[in-house]
Parts: C-alpha cells; sequence; structure tokens
C-alpha cells in the first residue's frame, strides 16, 4: 500500500496526515495502531514501557465508535476505562480522568445515565472521545476526529488535543479541515505517480 | 534452502512445467500395472467372489482421504506459522482432491457394503469417521469461496483446518466408542498382518498409483490456482487504473 | 481474576440479557426442537423415553449454534474488536471470558429448561438428572467449540448456517458422549462415571483450542 514512507515524531507534537479520499489515511492509521500487519519495516515507540508492544500505548479513535446502544452512556465509559489498560511513556504525563468529568468537559454530563441508543451521532461521537481521556496513553491515533462534531465540540476537542500534546502526548490524524493544533508536522500522501519524495525526518 | 527457493510462484510454475510430464507418465505406469495386477493377478474371495476387487480402489481412496487431510494441516501450519506464500495455495487447492477421494472412499465402502451387509449404508465405525471427514472438506470449501480476499480466507481456512486437524483423532476415537456401543465388532477387517501378499501387491500398487495421482492432481491445482490469483491481481490493478498503485508520502514541517 | 476480567463478563451478559432477550429465544427454540420430533417419530411414550436424552441433546446443540453467529460480530461491526485488540488484554483470555458470559446467558438456560422438557419425553427422574448433569458439563463445549466458527465467520455478513456446518464436525465427539453418559445413567451398558468423566475432559480441551484458534481467526479477520 504504501512505499518509502518513515517518518518520526516527538513527544508533544501532532503529525497531521492529509490527502485525497481513497489515498490510504485510514490504512496508516490503522497500521500504526497494529491492526493491519506490516509487510515490510517497523514502528517503534522509544520511552515506552518494557515488554509492551506499542500499539497498547495507543488510543485510536477512529470512524466507530464501539458505543452499544443498550448500555447507559456511564456504562460504556465505565466499560473501557476498566477494560483498556493505561501506558505510560517516558516525558508523558497524563493523569486518568474520572468518568464524569470527561462528560462534564465535552458537554454531555446530561446522558450519562441514558442508554446510548438516544444518544445523537455528536453525542456518540464524544462518548467515544471520553474514553481517551479516562485513559492516559501517549499516543492517540485520530481518524477524522472532527466528524459528526459541531462548531462548540470541535474546539473542545481541539482544546483536549492541545491539552494532550501539552502533557507530553504524541497525536497523529487524518483530516480534512484544519486543525489548529500546536506544534504540527504535516504528512500529506500522494500518488506514486508524483515525484519520488522520501519523507525526511520531522525536525524538532 | 530449496525449500524456500520454490517460495517463488514464478519458479515454481517453471519446476511443475518440468516435473508434471514425468509423474504423469508415471502415474499412468502405475495405474496400468496396479489395475491389472488388481483385475488378473489377485485372486477372488472364496466368500465375496469379485467384489472383493473393489478393496483395491476402496482402500487406496480412504487412505488418500487421510493424507490429502495431512497435507492441508502441514500446509496450514506454512501459512500461519512460516508464511509461506505458496502453503495457502497448496491447502486450497487439496481440499477438493480430498474431498473427492473422501467421496470416492464411501462410495466404493458402501457399494462393497451391499453384498456384504445387504444394504448400502452401516453406522460403521470408519465408514462414519470418513463420512465427518467428507463434511469437513466440504465445509473448509465453503469457507474459501465465501471469503473473497484469497489471502484473508486462507488464514481462515488454516486455522479451520488445524483445530479439524487437532479434533479428528478425537473424532475417530469417540466415534469407535459410539459404534463399540451400538453395534457388536465390526464387519470387516482388513488391516492387521495376516493380509496374504497375493492381496497386499495389487493394494501397494494401487496405492502407490492413487498416491501418485493426487500430487499430479495437486500440482495441476496448484498452478491454476497460482494462475486465477494472477488474473485477480490483474483485473484489481485494471479497475484501479485510474487510481494510484501505491502511495508515497511527502512531507513538510507547518509553521 | 482481575477486573477488566469481571468487568468485561457483566458487560457481555448485560448486552445479551437486554439485547433481544437471546436467553429466552434460545429456550423458545429448544422447546420447538423438542415438540416437533414426537411429531416426526411418533407419540410412543416407551420409544421417546428411549431415545429422549438424545432428543434433549441434539436440541441443545441446535440452539447453541444458532445463538452463536453473534458473538463476535456485534463486536466487529462497532469497531469493539479492534479497540480489545489494542487494550493490552490477552485476546485468549477475552475470548474465553465472553464465550463463559455467552454460555451463562445462552446455555445455562437451556440446561435448567431441560428437566421441564424431560417431562414431555417422559423421562424418568434419574435420567432428566443425568441429561441435566451432562448438557452443564458439556455445552460449554458446545459454546467453546462454536467459537471457532463465529470467529471465523465474523466477516461474513450471513455466517450463520455456514458457521453450523464448520462447527457440527468439531462438536461430534460431545454429542456422542454427552448422550452416551445420559444413557449409561439409566441402563447401564457402562458405568457413567466413564463418558462422564470423558466429556468433561472435552469441556476441558475445548476450553484450551477454542479460545486460541478464535483468537487467532479474529486477529486475522482485523486487517
Amino acid at each position: 500500500m504504501f512505499e518509502d514512507l518513515s517518518f518520526s515524531l516527538e513527544g508533544g507534537s501532532a503529525l497531521v496526515v492529509t490527502g485525497a479520499n481513497g489515498i490510504g489515511k485510514s490504512s496508516l492509521l490503522r497500521t500504526l495502531a497494529g491492526l493491519v500487519p506490516l509487510a515490510q519495516g517497523s514502528i517503534r515507540l522509544e520511552g515506552g514501557a518494557p515488554d509492551t508492544p506499542p500499539q497498547e500505548h495507543i488510543h485510536y479513535f477512529g470512524h466507530q465508535d464501539a458505543v452499544k446502544p443498550a448500555l447507559s452512556a456511564l456504562e460504556n465509559l465505565q466499560f473501557w476505562r476498566n477494560f483498556c489498560a493505561a501506558a505510560h511513556g517516558s516525558g508523558f504525563s497524563g493523569d486518568p480522568m474520572e468518568p464524569l468529568k470527561a462528560f462534564d468537559i465535552l458537554g454531555i454530563e446530561h446522558t450519562a445515565q441514558l442508554p446510548a441508543a438516544f444518544l445523537s451521532a455528536g453525542q456518540k461521537r464524544r462518548l467515544s472521545l471520553c474514553r481517551l481521556l479516562v485513559t492516559p496513553r501517549p499516543v492517540w491515533l485520530m481518524d477524522e476526529p472532527t466528524a459528526a462534531l459541531d462548531r462548540v465540540s470541535e474546539s473542545q476537542l481541539l482544546d483536549l488535543m492541545n491539552a494532550h500534546l501539552a502533557a507530553g502526548g504524541l497525536i497523529v490524524t487524518a483530516t480534512h479541515s484544519d486543525l489548529a493544533l500546536e506544534k504540527t508536522l504535516n504528512l500529506h500522501l500522494q500518488t506514486g505517480d508524483a515525484a519520488d519524495l522520501p519523507l525526511e525526518d520531522a525536525p524538532q | 534452502m530449496a525449500f524456500w527457493d520454490y517460495a517463488n510462484p514464478t519458479r515454481f510454475l517453471k519446476l511443475v512445467q518440468v516435473v508434471l510430464p514425468w509423474l504423469t507418465g508415471l502415474c499412468v505406469v502405475a495405474f496400468a500395472a496396479g489395475l491389472y495386477m488388481s483385475f488378473f493377478v489377485a485372486p477372488e474371495d472364496y466368500q465375496q467372489g469379485q467384489t472383493v476387487r473393489i478393496m483395491y480402489i476402496h482402500v487406496p481412496a480412504a487412505w488418500l482421504s487421510m493424507m490429502c487431510y495431512s497435507i492441508m494441516a502441514v500446509s496450514s501450519l506454512g501459512t500461519l506459522v512460516w508464511k509461506h506464500p505458496l502453503a495457502d495455495v497448496s491447502a486450497k487447492t487439496a481440499a477438493p482432491i480430498g474431498a473427492a477421494f473422501t467421496f470416492m472412499a464411501l462410495v466404493t465402502g458402501s457399494l462393497w457394503g451391499k453384498p456384504m451387509w445387504g444394504t448400502y449404508w452401516v453406522w460403521d465405525a470408519r465408514l462414519t469417521s470418513v463420512l465427518v471427514l467428507l463434511i469437513m472438506y466440504l465445509g473448509l470449501m465453503t469457507l474459501w469461496r465465501t471469503m473473497d480476499d484469497p489471502i484473508k480466507a486462507g488464514k481462515a481456512a488454516a486455522v479451520l483446518t488445524l483445530a479439524g486437524a487437532l479434533n479428528l483423532p478425537v473424532i475417530k476415537f469417540s466415534v469407535d466408542w459410539w459404534n463399540t456401543l451400538h453395534q457388536p465388532a465390526s464387519v470387516m477387517r482388513l488391516d492387521g498382518p495376516t493380509i496374504h501378499p497375493d492381496i497386499l501387491w495389487p493394494l501397494l500398487v494401487m496405492a502407490v498409483a492413487f498416491t501418485l495421482l493426487f500430487f499430479v492432481l495437486h500440482l495441476m491445482a496448484m498452478r491454476n490456482e497460482i494462475l486465477r490469483r494472477r488474473v485477480r491481481t490483474l483485473r484489481l490493478r485494471a479497475a484501479s487504473a485510474a487510481h494510484p498503485r501505491s502511495a508515497v508520502a511527502t512531507a513538510q514541517p507547518a509553521e | 481474576m482481575s477486573t477488566w476480567a469481571i468487568v468485561l463478563f457483566q458487560r457481555d451478559l448485560r448486552l445479551s440479557v437486554r439485547v433481544g432477550g437471546s436467553a429466552l429465544v434460545g429456550v423458545l427454540f429448544f422447546l420447538a426442537v423438542v415438540t416437533v420430533i414426537p411429531f416426526g417419530v411418533g407419540p410412543d411414550l416407551n420409544l421417546l423415553s428411549r431415545i429422549g436424552p438424545a432428543i434433549l441433546w441434539i436440541g441443545a446443540l441446535l440452539a447453541t449454534l444458532l445463538g452463536l453467529d453473534r458473538l463476535f460480530q456485534a463486536d466487529r461491526d462497532d469497531g469493539t474488536i479492534d479497540l480489545m485488540l489494542m487494550a493490552g488484554r490477552p485476546l485468549e483470555l477475552v475470548v474465553l471470558i465472553k464465550c463463559l458470559a455467552h454460555w451463562v446467558a445462552t446455555g445455562l438456560p437451556l440446561v435448567v429448561a431441560a428437566p421441564l422438557l424431560g417431562v414431555f419425553l417422559n423421562l424418568e427422574p434419574a435420567a432428566m438428572a443425568a441429561v441435566t448433569l451432562t448438557l452443564l458439563v458439556g455445552t460449554p463445549a458446545l459454546t467453546l467449540i462454536g467459537a471457532i466458527g463465529a470467529a471465523l465467520t465474523v466477516t461474513l455478513r450471513r455466517g450463520g448456517l455456514l458457521l453450523a456446518v464448520l462447527v457440527v464436525p468439531l462438536a461430534i465427539p460431545v454429542l456422542i458422549f454427552g448422550v452416551s453418559s445420559a444413557d449409561a445413567a439409566i441402563h447401564d451398558p457402562v458405568p457413567f462415571l466413564t463418558p462422564f468423566l470423558i466429556l468433561c475432559a472435552l469441556s476441558l480441551i475445548a476450553a484450551v483450542i477454542g479460545p486460541i484458534a478464535s483468537a487467532a481467526a479474529l486477529r486475522f479477520a482485523a486487517d
């Protein structure tokens, strides 16, 4: 799928992946998440817990929300909080957040006791975001994070992402819209017909 | 390292081209000898008369039905553990051949059973085990057919083949147990050391002929499968001609 | 067991109880199977009591297989499986716990219903107890073996029938020893314990092979 793709990212910075539809942004994120095996090459995470594969330091926030309609919003979040193992890395100082506080930040605290079936698409998306807050993990992989979010939630999301970067985390995000993130690098995916520009390691 | 050299499909196809005519010739000779021996050399059975000659088809077919599954199990290990690119092709193409031999073993078994037991089907431990094996073959073939992506289908089928291989002895054991519980001792016993050389030799030659036949068919089927996959890849490429075949990245720091 | 295992178990149990009442549907199906068989073989009570254990076992096998197709599919459809693969928990154990929860929600009700249905089949109290006991030990094996099929067909839109075809050959030993130990308790050609202990062994083997094979299949289905 990809050729000659290499990049490195330091703690506290974000990589914004752009490119045309179907170019493989989602596949790149899924590969980084360890869900698609690598044909060649390697993914390394420095400063992570030893004996733990990189994908267990990663929160993957994809197109699907992994929200069960039959459970209440709080039950959904509680499950992920207890099921997903937290991970720490050197230089990353994220703290776990209480589920209700996460709801509060994202403005869905009134839905906590409601079955998730009654939530709108945007609310489900925000509920899924809360998952990233209640279990600290240094790397966030976000595929179109602003999809289905209104303008207010989008700015809340940006605040959260900036806070994650400030705590020393990493973010790799695929997006079409401009995100006002601090310390970003751009990765623009193009078709193979374009000049073969090897990707240099990012400064900083 | 010869094993790994032939991991390359092109090299494998070349090898097949060289080996196949010889193998086919050997197979024909073995069949001519085996059939001649089993029809004209081997004696009639004093009880069963001419019907005993079904054995020369039935026993090799049954033997192959087992060998075929073993080859599939080894190929599945090759797919999952060694990630050998031809292992999955080998497993996939062995399944229909194995199913065919299993079916042949069942049909000849029941044809032989008619004069012996007076009925075409008896829930004999052996026949039942072979029937279960046939269902497993057919299930595996269906699994391969229902999945579009050959790589995914190959891995899924490999998991099932290995689970089946672990279970086969258990199934055999339980069917034997079940059978002795419900029926008196088995009607016929072909194995055992007391088999007469007049019968043994034709049987062995036929077994060799069947084994050669399997390899001829298997190599042919593998060749076809490799070509079929190439056609599939070419079609996928043709369909995405407007699209990139591969993506490369360019990047520049923002800000 | 650690917290995550308990949480997963509770979640799956809650989901199966809340969504569609799968436990009830399974028992209803079981009842339907047991009801149609006398129409097929005739109302002879002696015959029915003789083949009663077999009828109950086949009914339980079919009910278990039919309920299995959503075991992993629901979690795959909404992306949960991806997150479970990344959660840092051994997938084999996750599968084992999911199977356990699924069994409690769908298999255990069948075991509880078996004595009641035994009344329809004119089973002696001893036979009823024996069938119930063998079902209690044997149905987890059916769920665990069926999980392999469920994991293999997780990407298929309509994998239910294929699942049954793939799993039935692997489930034959469980059926054989389940029915023969129930039979052994009634009219003893062999002591009850021999087939019963083999049945227990089969369940334990299934508890190893099932999760390992299912986890492998789920990993391959992720990409």
